[in-house]
């Protein structure tokens, strides 16, 4: 019924061997063991799956695996790690930006994709650019303070 | 000596708070939880202060149902007042116990020592012994006396500071929840939920449902209890989603859309109380408004997860629930297993605001795993599940009554309160986990029962004012027989009633031509209260408040939590044309010694989001399936883009005891949006969720 494929996740090929209309989500965390990227609401509509396709923040929770060969996929694993913080992750952190933390890992994806494209943005800006993310604890004002801080760091660091 | 609270007085074992760890570290129990508000690092900083360590030198364990210490919900804004004042007295007992054997060792006086990280100094210069070097000789089987009086306020180092949150990093980098848990054999597992007390399955094509499922998947089914449980996640997933559309069931609940709303609610027969003052024995004049708010859903960003497995006779779960003692004692009653036989631990979760579909949940994972011994179970709910089987927070109506003075004072005031009850949580008053409904003997209906006003109040919450009054009184009548299951979303009650109180207050003002902030000063002689007004009216610069009437607005709302925690004032700026637009919140609050501020501050500016999200936009629906609202599109949220500035000032009143914080600013924040929106319109909005129908209803009466 499945065929092998090849899906790219943080810059390594994985060879699966999965139904092709598996949601890529249940693929990262129960095939590669990846759980950073979380199920929310499994309806493309709260963000908490985000991951980078190609560098755009995309769902995954309904995203079917078998249409990904090829792509480059990252998630919120790839961004940095707890030794090597990506940028973004250090400026969250610096605002103490997260109550529960369950919608941080969609954001942090969401805020890369779009600094990628818009490295000197508004408050209004990164808020739009977050629109398609819910947090239900509250902590947007310090998400959207993280977000314009880590894109000064970033645009020192190309700079 | 110290009083022993509550906390203390169930658990007195000094070594379920206490432990000295090989490691260097001290093991600190909490029955207290996380769940987004910070609890673990400030009582972190409490032990760390009392005993003289790094912050980094505490380990807690929280919600071991075993182990750990048992403090019921962590609920309320108590953690802080009873966890941590029960952390704080065995901290310093433990110190002055181990202070007073490193001395007999050293042989010297106990004030010659000192502690340093874990480390005692002997006039200032290293004594070679520490904490772990002299632990063996400390009995912390012993209970706690409460008779070593903790540190002064003046000298603390660590409380008081803004110490990041220590779960953060790993929430940032992607870990940290109980839905990443895996063990050995670890089977998924979703439900097909009874819809309905009552409910019962007459005919499931599990045929149908397994070739849907498209891997192999069993299928567990305790009378209308069923489960769908494999190694594929996407299967059961999918076998869920279809046997909820194949199964058949006589007596399901079937609501209609009026019963949603507060007006129906307040219209069904009540048990009703009186609470504070008498009633006037002459009848008063008097003037009223009516306020009311629609059911509204905790919205916990993911559905509820658990995990459970029984093996050799013991059923282990693991909850992202408010309470592991509770939920142990319910698991254990309702399979009818031995207390001893049930281990309940806390995971972290995404936040709950209340009680949501968690308890359930785990109760749902030790069905399963009970009826697949050996197997860990990981279950799941799915999204429509959260939303369509949570308790919801009550449909209220709130009548404020008051008779006025020749000054256009309250001299007698009444709030008349309808709802549903509050306080639903399993083992309180009769309540119970869901799927015992679906068992072989479902437990007896519960009789009317809301939180109790002295602790805290359910409905009532906040129900009497701050000010000035000859007699103040709650009138309330509690609605027992709703189509629903309601319990505590954050604020309780309290919500509506502060939205009810400050409205009207604003009205009186207005009656009399007097400025609102003037007014409610006028009658306002708690000094912590007036700090706070006049704190958040100076940060929104109310001087230059308008008339009104042109779009745009300012207005105010005060509340002390509970009537007996933290103070919140809070100033809302909006724009009105077909929507309302929060454009600034300016919030002054007290909340006694502060163990950390930028915690706490992200805790108000959290509640604040949420206050703006129930004002607005928030609002339950119901249909012949059931409760309708069940994704995102249905039931919408603030995103960032409506999100204001908001600015958090903390009045220092470090003299006094530290006050609970999480939920002190969600009642002013909707009375301050009101009030705005009154003052922007020059009419008022009596309902929430204020929606565009509603906009334009009060600009046309």
């Amino acid at each position: 019924m499945s065929k092998p494929l090849t899906l790219t996740v943080n810059g390594r090929d994985h060879d699966l061997d999965v139904s092709g209309t598996t949601p890529l989500l249940d693929v990262l965390r129960n095939s590669l063991g990846l759980k950073g990227s979380r199920y929310g609401c499994g309806l493309e509509q709260c963000g908490a799956c985000m991951v980078l396709i190609d560098g755009a923040a995309e769902y995954s929770c309904s995203r079917e695996v078998g249409t990904l060969a090829g792509y480059s996929i990252t998630t919120v694993e790839g961004l940095g790690t707890m030794e090597a913080l990506h940028p973004l992750q250090q400026a969250f952190l610096d605002e103490q930006a997260g109550q529960c933390g369950y919608c941080l890992s969609g954001i942090l994806i969401a805020a890369k994709a779009f600094l990628d494209r818009n490295p000197d943005p508004t408050r209004a800006e990164v808020a739009a650019a977050l629109d398609r993310n819910l947090c239900r604890c509250g902590s947007h004002p310090r998400i959207l303070r993280a977000v314009l801080r880590a894109a000064a760091v970033m645009r020192r660091q190309v700079a | 000596m110290a009083e022993l609270t509550f906390s203390l007085k169930e658990n007195p074992r000094i070594d379920r708070w206490l432990r000295f760890e090989p490691d260097r570290r001290v093991r600190i129990g909490t029955g207290k939880v996380e769940l987004g508000q910070g609890v673990l690092t400030a009582l972190a900083q409490i032990a760390a202060e009392e005993l003289d360590l790094s912050i980094d030198q505490i380990r807690m364990m929280s919600g071991n149902s075993v182990e750990g210490p048992g403090e019921g919900y962590t609920a309320s804004s108590w953690s802080i007042e009873h966890s941590g004042g029960a952390i704080r007295l065995v901290a310093a007992e433990v110190r002055a116990l181990a202070l007073k054997q490193a001395a007999l060792r050293l042989n010297a006086a106990p004030d010659e020592l000192t502690i340093v990280e874990g480390a005692f100094l002997r006039n200032g210069v290293s004594s070679g012994i520490d904490y772990w070097s002299i632990a063996g000789e400390l009995d912390l089987s012993a209970e706690v006396t409460g008779s070593v009086p903790a540190k002064p306020p003046s000298s603390y180092r660590l409380v008081g500071t803004s110490v990041p949150r220590i779960d953060l990093p790993a929430k940032l980098t992607g870990s940290g929840f109980i839905q990443d848990m895996t063990f050995p054999g670890m089977l998924h597992a979703r439900t097909l939920r009874q819809p309905g007390r009552g409910a019962e399955l007459v005919s499931l094509d599990e045929d149908a449902v397994r070739r849907r499922a498209g891997a192999e998947i069993r299928i567990v089914r305790v009378e209308n209890f069923v489960a769908f449980v494999g190694v594929d996640e996407t299967a059961v997933r999918t076998a869920a989603v279809a046997a909820s559309e194949r199964a058949v069931w006589t007596d399901a609940r079937s609501l209609r859309p009026e019963q949603a709303t507060p007006g129906w609610v307040a219209s069904q027969p009540s048990d009703d109380r009186l609470m504070g003052d008498p009633r006037p024995e002459l009848a008063l004049d008097r003037v009223s408004a009516r306020f009311t708010r629609s059911f509204l859903s905790h919205g916990s960003i993911a559905p509820s997860c658990a995990v459970a497995v029984y093996r050799d006779g013991m059923l282990s779960v693991w909850s992202h629930g408010q309470g592991m003692q509770p939920l142990r004692e319910n698991i254990a009653k309702t399979l009818g297993l031995p207390l001893g036989n049930v281990a309940c631990h806390h995971v972290q979760g995404p936040g709950c605001y209340g009680h949501n579909g968690a308890d359930d949940a785990a109760f749902d994972a030790a069905l399963v795993a009970m009826a697949m011994p050996g197997s860990p179970i990981r279950l799941m709910w799915r999204r429509e599940e959260e939303f369509g089987h949570e308790p919801l927070s009550s449909a209220m109506t709130v009548a404020v009554h008051a008779a006025l003075d020749p000054a256009g004072r309250p001299l007698d005031w009444t709030t008349e309160i309808w709802s549903a009850t509050h306080g639903q949580r399993p083992g309180v008053g009769g309540a119970y986990l869901l799927a015992a409904d679906a068992l072989k003997e479902p437990p007896l209906q519960r009789k009317p029962f809301d939180i109790p006003l002295e602790r805290g109040g359910g409905a009532a919450r906040n129900g009497i004012p701050l000010y000035e009054m000859g007699a103040k009184r709650i009138d309330f009548h509690l609605i027992h027989d709703v189509p629903v299951r309601t319990s505590s979303l954050r604020g309780l009650g309290a919500t509506l009633n502060v939205f009810a109180i400050e409205g009207f207050v604003d009205d009186l003002a207005a009656r009399v031509g007097e400025d609102p902030l003037a007014y409610r000063l006028s009658m306002l002689s708690d000094p912590r209260a007036r700090r706070v007004v006049e704190k958040a009216a100076a940060m929104a610069n109310w001087a230059s408040r308008d008339a009104g009437g042109t779009g745009s607005g300012l207005g105010i709302g005060l509340a002390r939590y509970k009537n007996s925690s933290a103070y919140a004032a809070v100033v809302a700026a909006v724009e009105v044309d077909e929507a309302v637009r929060v454009t600034d919140v300016w919030c002054a609050v007290d909340a006694g010694l502060v163990i950390n501020p930028d915690g706490l501050v992200n805790q108000i500016e959290g509640n604040i989001v949420q206050a703006i999200s129930w004002t607005l936009i928030e609002e339950v629906r119901f249909g012949p399936q059931g409760i309708s609202t069940t994704d995102w599109q249905s039931y919408p949220v603030i995103r960032f883009s409506d999100v204001p500035e908001i600015c958090v000032e903390l009045v220092d009143a470090s003299e006094h005891p530290p006050l609970g914080v999480g939920e002190c600013a969600g009642g002013p924040t909707a009375a301050a949006i009101g009030n705005a929106v009154a003052h922007a319109l020059g009419a008022r909005i009596h309902d929430m969720p204020m929606t565009r129908e509603r906009i334009m209803a009060a600009i046309l009466a």
